[in-house]
């Protein structure tokens, strides 16, 4: 159903950078491993030329020793050979060793960097991206580059050296037929180049497909009661099917590149092959080569088959990890946009009075052109409760969520006690307040860890007296206490548990300033009513926000904001409003539905549901 | 942050914050349990399952074999060609006659044009069997995942389920990718040159076979060791994953909360888990590779030695002796391609057992094999619950011997304390789980004997957790009927008063919701789902607190729109708000998973029990 890759508002930054650019910029994190990279190449080009050796000394063999019946000289190299061989294996061992190491690090680096950097982009972001695209970034993608990193670059370096070196030396045995084999090296380059440039368009799509395709598990996995409840399981596979598929043509697309291109690379070194074989039988006749000789140089040229071989697959990595960086870059190089400003001072809860100030506030939501909120004017006094009023979707939640700064008020400002929250540190000021969410967000973590969120130091009295108030002392009777992990989601408790541990934790530490959205609405009249007791006590002496539905809540209150249309258009106490404000008694009141008579939707039975 | 994480105690400290879970099965498939029986088992079913992957590719499979054995007998005959031109082109050239050398190099040419076509093909196909297999692999296992029951996926948990289908199903990827050429290749020329080698020189042939006890051996240790390491890799990248998951969709208590830097020290633990897990797979492989070099290379010394002895004795000639070294290579070379294999196979061999984990699993709420039709087609909707006990665990029963009979066309609601059970109740009807004990019927038959899809048109369930899919509102609301047109799809909005919100949004229906519905206020998102069960139009509709996000006059339109639509169905509503009472039949008052009262409502409300109590409490709340 949805645009493949919609959420995944890929900013175009590759305006016309060298397919590399990405890859490059991610040199930083090689350069901790600098030394290493420097030994595995020594290591590397070691082995390289320990196993050209061989066949030379193999040579020496047959021309020397054996053809002059010299069993000395035959166990003397035969034991050089054999030393060679040993060198070999043993830098081998080091090369790998060394690399192994050095790219998980890199990976596992790269990989903490950009978490940590995905958590301090803003809830705008995380809305619009799918979490499917930025866990294949930071799975799949990384370990592409890791890939790249520890088999790729090395071979293309190492085999860049091994065939300049072979080449060397063959022009060396003989230069003519030498400089023959060299100038093979241009049909090389220009097949690997054709092949890069086709490729890289493949991967990148190909990632892309991976990432819709996690986007789809990810979104399956969370939806799955409602899922199960329509019973659309056909549907959801059918979705599932197509972009598999997709998934699916493109890697055959990629393999079809891929053999057509190694089968081309292939076909160059086996045609200088069997030029050599009839140039060179032409020189031995000629009596311009011996026999070892040609031997030698034909054995020798066998050992540029595997690295033009491995050639398509080199290029293949390289590309795959150039548009992987890509990927990863995109997410690394958003800026947070929600930071701390220069000179942002930390407010100590001790000083804090509790006076929080909307100025003019407005706001829109991001790539949206009409604003959700306009001219917002609202003083909550310190130690004072103000609840918010309005119809659904008139910005409410949008309007608390600006207080700890998950979105940006988008003009005017907000202030405590007089500073402007954007002269605040993040931390300092998202540790003054207290937040629960409309939908209560529960981890698959242990109930201490939940309610200690962002407090990890708290006391046990400190969470006790937050579950008292709360009234979720059930918490304590769960299987292991407090221990118990709760599942995904807080799925294994039911919505009003959810939504009291979710209270619990923000009130937990007493926060100087107390955002609650909604905070009793699954919960039922009785317990609401022991939930609101306990809460009026806290309430008393803390600054607080809270949206409210139900007439029964708002006795929280002291005063109460009337939000419409994405204005306040009356603050006043809910006596006094009810009596005053039309619009606010409408939107509290149980009376029949304007809609019913007064020309709205008619709501109709079965028969107006069908089509 | 760089160089590897922090050196963190690891595993402690994982377990804590994690907490403990309530089911020993909690982080596998049941049949991923430990013991050597069970590992041994699961290697043996996902042999199984990747022969039945296989099974229907038998033929170009055979094709592939074909054209890789044209290759390799192609490239093999390259080498062998440019010696027999040095052998036999050579003196007669010498002599004045190119005819022997000109007919080497055209079989030469030969050879070559078949490698390249044979190559050409084998890579293709062997791309397309490779893209096939996993893309059947891939269905079965979503299509598994959505068979298997609510109760598995909540300890099961989204990211683990993300994990095999992402992470692990790329291992497989990289060896479809690219091992099994290398494979076949490597087996075939070691064969192959194992074969000439034996024509060449019988006697330097039986001393090369020596090596052979050496990598056995090697590679017995290998296996043993790299399958265990691949595994706990497996299991350590799913954990970063189920990690991961969780803490972007949670982000914005992530961050209202401070929780950043503790998510980065945990994630940092997992991270590093991994990262030493993958370690210890390469370090095996960067022994196990080396080790087959050594052996290698100590054969040729030795083969060396001896044929030159041989040589120098006049048993052999010197040809030969260059020829065999040059074959002997060719022996060796392909074994580190077939140990990076084998690495590769190991690595997914360990995915695949944890695919095969899953496809083990069998539903718990599983499609009846031979389902019962309900009477009447669609279903009228009476409902029974018959002695039912149910706990979600069976130590800790949530209902205990519940009866409750609803006829067909009434409007229950059900009320009680949170954690009293009613959604626990709600769920059983929609057979989000089957009761431990005793039967739930719809229109007399036992709801496990129905088919799903039958089940699905019958009944629906608003949860409590509204969920939207990316998407547009239309397809949203459509997921209720799919083959609904925009016009249905608009009444359905109509009917509960969401019409008005949708057509001011930017782009009416066709508004993208983004992730999670996050487009849209928690009321707006509650307003979606009930048009979308509205469109369903099934007989039994269940509501479990459908309408808490709602401001009481929104709320008030749905309930009016109710009266009219839940006329002539069985309804299930569960609200804290007495307003839906007001048009339900009859109302039932849980406390503690036992019905304890139970009557139309203006009876409850006059009696003295705990609805009327409610009722009065409520009725003082309105305005
Ligand atoms: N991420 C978003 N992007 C664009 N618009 C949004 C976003 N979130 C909410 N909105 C819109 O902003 C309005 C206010 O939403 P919200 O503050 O959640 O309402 P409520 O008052 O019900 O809490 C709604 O009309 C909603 O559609
Ligand atoms: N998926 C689950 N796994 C384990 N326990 C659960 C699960 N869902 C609910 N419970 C427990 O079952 C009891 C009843 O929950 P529920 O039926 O959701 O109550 P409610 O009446 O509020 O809807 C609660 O104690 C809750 O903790
Ligand atoms: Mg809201
Ligand atoms: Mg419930």
């Amino acid at each position: 159903m949805p645009a493949e890759s919609d959420g995944d508002p890929a900013p175009g930054v590759d305006g016309g950078r060298h397919p590399l650019h990405s890859l490059w910029r991610l040199r930083p994190y090689l350069r901790p491993y600098a030394a290493e990279f420097g030994w595995l190449l020594l290591a590397g080009l070691g082995a390289t030329a320990a196993s050209i050796a061989v066949p030379l000394v193999v040579q020496r063999v047959v021309d020397g020793p054996v053809a002059r019946q010299d069993p000395a000289g035959l166990f003397r190299l035969a034991g050089l050979a054999l030393l060679l061989g040993l060198v070999e294996a043993l830098l081998i061992f080091i090369r790998r060793w060394v690399q192994s190491s050095s790219s998980m690090g890199i990976e596992a680096a790269i990989r903490a960097d950009v978490y940590a950097h995905l958590q301090r982009l803003p809830a705008s972001f995380h809305d619009r991206w799918q979490s499917g695209q930025l866990l294949s970034r930071i799975i799949s993608d990384l370990s592409v580059i890791r890939r790249f990193l520890s088999f790729g670059l090395f071979f293309l370096v190492l085999n860049l050296v091994t065939y300049l070196v072979v080449v060397l030396l063959l022009i060396r045995l003989h230069p003519a037929l030498g400089l023959l084999v060299a100038a093979s090296a241009v049909p090389l380059f220009l097949i690997s180049r054709r092949f890069a440039r086709h490729y890289h368009a493949a991967s990148r799509r190909m990632q892309d497909q991976q990432g819709d395709v996690a986007t789809l598990v990810e979104e399956t996995a969370q939806g799955l009661r409602t899922m199960k409840a329509y019973g659309r399981g056909p549907e959801l596979a059918a979705r599932f099917a197509g972009r598999a598929r997709a998934l699916h043509d493109t890697g055959v697309g990629k393999g079809r590149l891929l053999a057509r291109t190694s089968a081309r690379l292939d076909l160059v070194p086996n045609l200088t092959l069997g030029v050599v074989l009839v140039a060179g039988a032409a020189a031995v006749a000629g009596g311009g080569l011996t026999i070892g000789e040609l031997v030698a140089f034909v054995s020798l040229q066998l050992m540029l088959i595997w690295p033009v071989q491995s050639l398509g697959w080199i290029i293949a990595n390289g590309q795959e990890a150039a548009t992987a960086a890509d990927r990863v870059r995109e997410v690394l190089d958003t800026p947070p946009a929600i930071v701390d400003a220069p000179g942002a001072i930390t407010l100590p809860r001790a000083d804090v009075r509790g006076r929080l100030r909307f100025e003019r506030v407005s706001f829109r939501y991001p790539g949206s052109t009409t604003p959700v909120l306009r001219e917002i004017d609202l003083t909550v006094e310190p130690g004072e409760t103000l609840a918010l009023v309005g119809a659904t979707g008139c910005g409410k939640s949008t309007l608390l969520s600006l207080v700890p700064r998950l979105h940006e008020v988008s003009g005017g400002r907000i202030t405590l006690d007089g500073h402007d929250l954007r002269q605040l540190r993040l931390a300092s000021l998202r540790r003054l307040v207290g937040v629960a969410f409309e939908e209560p967000t529960l981890f698959s973590m242990s109930v201490w860890e939940n309610l200690t969120l962002g407090r990890p130091d708290a006391g046990e009295d400190e969470v006790r007296a937050a579950l008292a108030l709360a009234q979720a002392d059930f918490a304590y009777e769960l299987p292991w206490g407090l221990a118990t992990r709760v599942g995904e989601q807080g799925l294994s408790l039911s919505g009003g548990q959810r939504q009291r541990l979710a209270l619990a934790r923000a009130v937990l530490g007493r926060p100087a300033l107390l955002v609650l959205d909604d905070p009793l609405s699954a919960l039922d009249v009785h317990t609401e009513a022991l939930v609101e007791a306990a809460l009026k006590r806290v309430l008393r002496t803390t600054t607080a926000l809270l949206v409210v539905h139900r007439p029964s809540t708002i006795a929280l209150a002291d005063r109460v904001a009337l939000l419409e249309g994405g204005r306040v258009t009356a603050v006043g106490r809910h006596s006094e409003l009810l009596a005053t404000v039309p619009a606010y008694r409408a939107v509290l009141s149980a009376g029949p539905p304007p809609g019913a008579t007064a020309g709205g939707p008619t709501p109709g039975g079965r028969g107006l549901v069908r089509s | 942050m760089t160089a590897g994480g922090p050196a963190r105690p690891g595993g402690a400290d994982v377990t804590r914050w994690r907490g403990i879970a309530t089911d020993p099965d909690a982080d596998r498939s049941r049949a991923e349990d430990t013991s050597p029986e069970a590992v041994a088992r699961l290697r043996a079913r996902s042999r199984v399952l990747l022969r039945d992957l296989l099974r229907p590719h038998r033929r170009r499979l055979g094709l592939a074999v074909a054209l890789l054995l044209g290759q390799n007998a192609a490239a093999m005959a390259g080498p062998y060609l440019v010696m027999l031109g040095i052998d036999a082109g050579i003196a007669p050239l010498r002599a004045g006659d190119p005819g022997p050398l000109v007919a080497v190099a055209a079989a030469f040419a030969a050879a070559t044009v078949v490698e390249y076509v044979a190559r050409r093909g084998f890579l293709t196909l062997s791309a397309r069997i490779g893209q096939a297999v996993l893309l059947d692999l891939r269905q079965r296992v979503y299509g598994h995942f959505l068979r298997l029951s609510v109760a598995f996926h909540e300890r099961y948990t989204s990211g683990r389920m993300v994990s095999r289908l992402t992470s692990d199903l790329d291992s497989i990827a990289e060896l479809a990718g690219g091992g099994i050429d290398s494979l076949v290749l490597a087996v075939l020329s070691i064969l192959s040159v194992a074969a000439i080698l034996l024509w060449l020189d019988l006697p330097l042939a039986a001393v090369t076979l020596l090596a052979f006890p050496f990598l056995f051996w090697l590679s017995r240790w290998f296996a043993r060791a790299s399958a265990a390491a691949w595994r706990r890799t497996r299991e350590a990248v799913a954990l970063v994953i189920v990690h991961f998951v969780e803490s972007i969709r949670g982000i914005r208590a992530v961050q209202a909360f401070r929780r950043e830097s503790r998510n980065e020290r945990i994630f940092a633990t997992l991270n590093d888990d991994y990262r030493r897990a993958s370690l210890r797979a390469f370090r095996l492989i960067a022994t196990y590779s080396p080790g087959i070099k050594v052996i290698g290379n100590v054969t040729v010394a030795v083969v060396l030695c001896y044929g030159g002895w041989r040589v120098l004795g006049g048993a052999t000639e010197i040809g030969v002796l260059a020829a065999f070294l040059l074959y002997l290579r060719r022996f060796f070379e392909p074994m580190q391609e077939l140990s990076q294999f084998y690495n590769s196979l190991q690595s997914a061999t360990a995915a695949l057992e944890k695919l095969a984990g899953v496809l083990d699993e069998r539903p718990a709420v599983a499609e009846p094999a031979h389902p019962v039709p309900l009477p009447g087609g669609p279903g009228r909707g009476a409902v029974a619950y018959r002695s039912v006990t149910f706990g979600y665990r069976p130590d800790a029963p949530i209902l205990r011997d519940l009866d409750l009979a609803v006829p067909a066309g009434q409007t229950v609601a059900l009320i009680g304390p949170t954690g009293a059970g009613k959604s626990t109740i709600a769920k059983l009807l929609a057979r989000f789980h089957d009761p431990l004990a005793g039967t739930v019927t719809l229109d007399g038959v036992d709801l496990r004997e129905v088919a799903d899809a039958e089940l699905r048109r019958a009944v629906v369930l608003v949860t409590q957790e509204t969920h939207l899919f990316g998407g547009t509102v239309a397809e949203n609301i459509r997921f209720g009927r799919p083959a609904a047109d925009d016009a249905a799809v608009e009444a359905a909005a109509q009917a509960i008063g969401a019409h008005d919100f949708i057509t001011a949004l930017p782009d009416g229906y066709a508004t993208e919701v983004h992730r999670r519905g996050g487009r849209l206020s928690a009321g707006q998102r509650q307003l979606v789902a009930f048009a979308r069960a509205f469109l369903a139009d099934p007989a039994v509709l269940i509501l479990d607190e459908a309408t808490s996000s709602l401001d009481v006059p929104t709320e008030r339109l749905v309930q009016h729109a109710l009266g009219t639509i839940l006329r002539d169905r069985t309804a299930l509503v569960i609200a804290h708000r007495l307003s839906t009472v007001e048009i339900a039949d009859r109302v039932l008052v849980l406390e503690g998973g036992r019905i304890v009262e139970d009557g139309p409502p203006a009876r409850l409300a006059a009696a003295a029990g705990r609805y009327a109590a409610l009722h009065r409490q409520w009725r003082d709340s309105l305005l």
